[in-house]
């Protein structure tokens, strides 16, 4: 039996892209804000994130008192129209100091996560994708450190330097790029040995596409989870130097500073040198908290949260 | 289990040892000597006895050996802001209360925090749950010394119910132990929730519940043994949290532990009681550590210690 050509259509070359090892996706970013939109509480987070960023910014451009002017005239006021949130010994206006030190607290936890990221990936990722007798070498050294109390160490780098901003931020680094690390190089190892990235492999993806399509967007979350972390324990970290007397030193104001300040006046009734900065440190802390919990539940609903 | 024990001393020895080398030499980088500031009316050779006495008009390396040989023999060498006290006095003097302080924090988070934990998991998404969470987070979120300042502000100046600070009586301890038990107890409420609600979907909760068990059973003798398990790897840092969380809270109710004398070290600048205290925590630490990951060895029969590599 003969089939007459007539009959033979050629091939539709978009048939052809049906074995594509693609699916339409969204790029990253795209994904991981669809999936925040619906965690109402993580979105919260972010939201207040964005304000305090926002207060951070603008603030010094509101029609404050500067934070370290001196009206002697004006000193211990209770929050009035005038003084939001009242004044202190010196007459500042705490509202501004408020405003002046989100900018410092902030500064600071973002500056040592950005330090902590940088490092924890580039010895995490070195670690986990060399693999062998360098991960388990570089690694031995990450497990050492991580047994000593990193505020011991803190600590210690901060009385040997010398108190200051600059001193904060190399002291929390200098011991918080260890978590990250850890967790970098646990996801690289266990990204690499995954299944989807053999049968990328097996379908002749090339080492650079596996690294930019799976590796990287599939790692983020986690990195963005500890960075979620680490941003608020940084600024924990400077609220507690600085009520050892370790922090920023005057006139700067960072929220530690201010509520350490406040604790000695609280029992003669200046109920707001306390409350505000305690106030302002909680609401971040608990706004990366929610944050972090969020994307933890987004990126790996898997794992625990402890 | 005796070579997993003996390896992770060896490898604690290391630590400690790298521990005591950093913080030395970070020491000895500081500019100028202690007795700098004695200068002006001390005679210089009362200086020089005093150097002489330190080991510090020795070279940096010969007060390296000196420093670490008496610490082979459990010496921390003398404290030099308070003169004829060592630092192994102080640390005599105050651990045993901050032991105290710090026993008794954990106590009231472990106790409290799986109590809370569990009650939200068994009325998970309710009202109850959501407070707990809530209250959970604040926990979290709130410095420790700021709830030592409320709890001092109230309970004990305006309600007059407790002391306000020092140490002495159960009475003193309350306060302070309740401000250090908080950060604690929030993450251990947490873990004890997720854990829960994880272990009740089981099947052999399921499975405890089709025979017709008691509610109270099935949660206190089937459930919660596994939910609270994971609890334990939390506690070595736990420990750690309460340690350092101590330091500002002895400072705030004036408690003569080891904390204030760290913080004072720290204020006075006197190295040799920073050093040793700094020596003295960390090998806490480790100690603790290393119980931790035994205790949870034998009561977790899933895991082998001698087969683990490295922390899991």
């Amino acid at each position: 039996m003969s089939v007459p050509d007539s009959l033979f259509v050629p091939m539709n070359r978009d048939a052809v892209d049906a074995e594509a090892i693609v699916r339409p996706r969204l790029s990253f970013a795209q994904e991981a804000w669809r999936r925040l939109k619906q965690n109402r509480l993580a979105f919260a987070g972010a939201l207040l994130i964005v304000l305090l960023a926002l207060l951070a910014t603008v603030g010094p451009y509101l029609p404050v008192q500067s934070y370290d002017k001196q009206v002697l005239t004006d000193i211990n006021l209770a929050p009035s129209a005038q003084h939001w949130f009242g004044t202190d010994e010196l007459g500042r206006d705490v509202f501004a100091r408020i405003v002046y030190g989100a900018r410092i607290s902030l500064f600071i936890g973002l500056a040592a996560t950005l330090i902590d990221v940088v490092i924890g990936i580039v010895y995490g990722g070195i670690a986990g994708y060399v693999g062998g007798r360098a991960d388990n070498v570089m690694m031995r050294f990450v497990d050492m450190l991580y047994g000593v109390p990193y505020l011991l160490i803190v600590i210690l780098l901060m009385v040997v330097m010398g108190p200051g901003l600059a001193t904060i931020i190399v002291a929390l680094s200098a011991t918080g790029w260890i978590g990250m690390a850890r967790v970098v190089r646990g996801q690289v190892l266990s990204l690499k040995s995954s299944e989807y990235v053999l049968a990328a492999r097996s379908m002749g993806s090339s080492g650079w596409r596996i690294i930019r399509r799976h590796l990287v967007p599939n790692a983020m979350g986690v990195i963005l989870v500890q960075i979620s972390f680490s941003v608020p324990s940084a600024i924990f970290a400077e609220a507690f130097l600085s009520f050892l007397g370790l922090g920023i030193q005057p006139p700067l104001a960072s929220w530690g500073v201010m509520a350490s300040d406040g604790l000695s006046v609280i029992l003669s009734g200046q109920w707001w040198r306390l409350f505000f900065p305690a106030l302002f440190i909680s609401v971040t802390m608990l706004a990366f908290n929610l944050l972090g919990d969020g994307l933890q539940d987004i990126f790996n609903p898997r794992q625990r949260r402890s | 289990m005796a070579s997993y024990i003996l390896k992770r001393f060896i490898s604690m020895a290391v630590t400690l040892w790298l521990i005591v080398t950093v913080t030395f030499f970070l020491m000895h980088s500081v500019p100028g000597s202690p007795f700098d500031k004695e200068g002006r009316n001390t005679s210089q050779t009362a200086v020089d006895n005093m150097m002489a006495y330190y080991h510090l008009d020795e070279p940096l390396g010969v007060q390296y050996v000196l420093y670490l040989k008496s610490l082979l023999m459990l010496d921390l060498g003398p404290s030099i802001g308070h003169f004829p006290t060592t630092v192994n006095d102080m640390i005599g003097r105050g651990f045993p209360v901050s032991f105290q302080l710090g026993m008794l924090a954990l106590s009231i988070s472990i106790v409290c925090g799986i109590a809370l934990g569990t009650v939200a998991a068994l009325r998970k998404n309710r009202l109850i749950d959501q407070l707990a969470m809530v209250l959970a987070v604040i926990g979290i979120a709130v410095p420790n010394f700021v709830v030592a300042t409320l709890l001092i502000k109230y309970v004990a100046v305006e309600w007059r119910l407790l002391p306000v600070a020092t140490w002495g009586t159960w009475r003193h301890a309350v306060l302070p132990a309740l401000a250090l038990s908080t950060g604690p107890l929030a993450i251990i409420a947490r873990m004890t929730r997720a854990n829960m609600v994880e272990v009740l979907t089981a099947d052999y909760i399921e499975t405890a519940r089709a025979k017709g068990l008691h509610p109270a059973v099935i949660v206190f003798k089937h459930a919660l043994r596994n939910a609270v398990l994971p609890v334990v790897t939390l506690l070595g840092a736990l420990v750690a949290n309460v340690l350092t969380g101590s330091f500002v809270i002895e400072k705030i109710f004036a408690i003569p532990g080891m904390g204030k004398y760290f913080v004072d070290g720290i204020n006075n600048r006197d190295y040799s009681v920073i050093m040793g205290t700094t020596v003295f925590y960390s090998a806490l630490l480790l100690v603790m550590m290393l119980i931790v990951d035994i205790v949870y060895g034998l009561i977790d029969p899933r895991i082998k210690l001698h087969r683990k590599e490295g922390r899991p």
